[in-house]
């Protein structure tokens, strides 16, 4: 028995506040959901403000804003006020587009504490065939006007095969543009990424040239810059610890207000999930359906639940167990230990293949806002 | 690596506040957060004050009496270096 189970809900830390899905971009490997016209009604200013309250009597420490492009949102100022005045560490992700200088300098003086960064690619090409439009220059923009107003900047780049060559130059912008922290994140498998899978996922080969690189940078700039490098799990034995443990330390709450333990957790059938709109974020976490789903290790099948590594990777990730066996309570396939651990064999088999067709598809419903 | 000559402060990405809740002082950066105990809140309090690290030192053998000095400067060291390898330290030229 964990201690989640037997002591009732753990502490969150995090709240994951996804402000809007409106994005200027479409990357191909965004995972956020692909029905857009659920979430057309966005929480209003004042329900945010409420959530965040919420969050801070929950024990939460940090929030992170993002979306889709938070910077669409013209009251992002006031929210940053609002957290900062529940003493929340808050982070701004963001692609940096629509870009406004004097804003970065507002939302600094409201307190924001870091800003992160996402950039494609350090190529202009590379960086229009993955989120199909060419938008480097105007991130070099946003990192220089982030410095010129002190606010601590994190480049986050999710690595796939078009790019993963390149992480010497990721590390050497980094350097260039004063990042103080670097998260290279190989792609999570799941929603438009499953479905480009192919065409992104590295070989074995690029991944092991890639880490080696990120792990000699780490030593060199320890102290400068703090460089962070997270596997794909397709070519780990076991999986990673999905969220540290289901509705463990985060929340999501949807643009629409929907409380989720994760950011995909909608893509797996038949789960439940409540509004911050019917219901206190406390009542929600505490007892709702969808975060006592798979909290603690109840819910594990075998070889889950008697294994040593449980409270290390909580039997994986929810989703990926879903999204590949359709079942989102088993085993994450990634685990070697899985009965299944097949089906990621053979997607890395294809990722060696060299004759393999890898078209790309670019997701298309976006709004060009 | 952080020496006695060093001055060390908290890196900008990092915020150092109280958390009702433990009790406790905690290191919040992006993404993560430690919880501190009293002696490593302490020393952490010390880095916003510009002082080399044999300076932060000589000021808690000052308030702990009794304590021997040499067991102080390991902590504190010990402690340094556990931030600096997490890059939550800017060290200023000494
Ligand atoms: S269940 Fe999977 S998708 Fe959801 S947070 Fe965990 S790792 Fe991510
Ligand atoms: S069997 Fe389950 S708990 Fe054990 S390592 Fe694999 S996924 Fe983790």
């Amino acid at each position: 028995m964990t201690a989640a189970s037997t002591i009732g809900a753990p502490r969150p830390y995090t709240l994951v506040a996804e402000l809007t899905y409106r994005c200027p971009l479409s990357c191909a490997y965004c995972s956020n959901p692909l029905e857009l016209a659920r979430h057309a009604s966005e929480l209003d200013t004042a329900t945010w403000q409420r959530v965040l309250g919420e969050a801070e009597s929950l024990g939460i420490l940090q929030v992170n804003l993002t979306g889709g492009e938070p910077l669409v949102r013209d009251d992002l100022e006031a929210l940053v006020v609002t957290a900062r005045a529940h003493d929340l560490y808050t982070n701004l992700i963001t692609s940096g587009i629509p870009f406004d200088r004097a804003r970065l300098g507002r939302l600094r003086a409201a307190g924001l504490d870091s800003l992160q960064l996402s950039v494609q690619d350090t190529d202009a090409q590379g960086s229009a065939w993955i989120s199909g439009r060419d938008c480097l220059d105007a991130k070099l923009e946003v990192a220089a006007a982030a410095r010129a107003v002190g606010l601590p900047l994190t480049l986050n780049v999710v690595l796939h095969r078009g790019n993963i060559a390149r992480v010497p130059a990721f590390i050497a912008l980094a350097e260039r543009l004063g990042a103080e922290r670097l998260e290279l994140a190989n792609t999570q498998y799941l929603g438009w990424a499953l479905v480009n899978r192919d065409a992104l996922l590295p070989t074995q080969a690029a991944l092991s040239e890639a880490r080696t690189v990120a792990d000699a940078a780490r030593e060199r700039l320890r102290g400068k810059i703090e460089i962070l490098f997270v596997r794909p799990d397709y070519y780990a034995d076991r999986p990673r610890a999905c969220m540290e443990g289901w509705a463990r330390r985060y929340v999501v709450v949807t643009p629409d207000g929907q409380a989720l333990p994760c950011h995909q957790a909608t893509s797996i059938n038949g789960l439940r999930f409540e509004n911050v709109k019917d219901r206190s974020l406390a009542e929600i976490w505490n007892a709702s359906e969808a975060f006592t789903a798979f909290r603690g290790d109840d819910w594990m099948p075998a070889p889950c639940r008697t294994c040593d590594e449980r409270e290390i990777d909580f039997g994986g990730c929810r989703c990926q167990a879903f999204a590949l066996l359709g079942d989102a309570a088993a085993t994450d396939p990634a685990c070697s230990l899985s009965p299944r651990h097949d089906v990621i064999e053979a997607a890395r088999l294809r990722a060696t293949d060299v004759r393999a067709e890898r078209p790309l598809q670019l997701r298309r419903f976006r709004l060009e806002s | 690596m952080i020496g006695p000559a060093s001055r060390p402060r908290l890196a900008p990405k990092v915020r150092f506040r109280f958390d009702k809740r433990s009790g406790k002082h905690m290191l919040l950066y992006p993404e993560r957060g430690l919880e501190l105990t009293a002696q490593a809140a302490r020393i952490a309090e010390l880095c916003a004050e510009q002082l080399t690290v044999a300076a932060m030192v000589e000021r808690l053998v000052s308030e702990h009496p009794g304590v021997p000095h040499a067991r102080i400067e390991a902590d504190v060291l010990t402690f340094l270096r556990q931030l600096d390898d997490r890059g939550l330290l800017a060290e200023t030229g000494t």
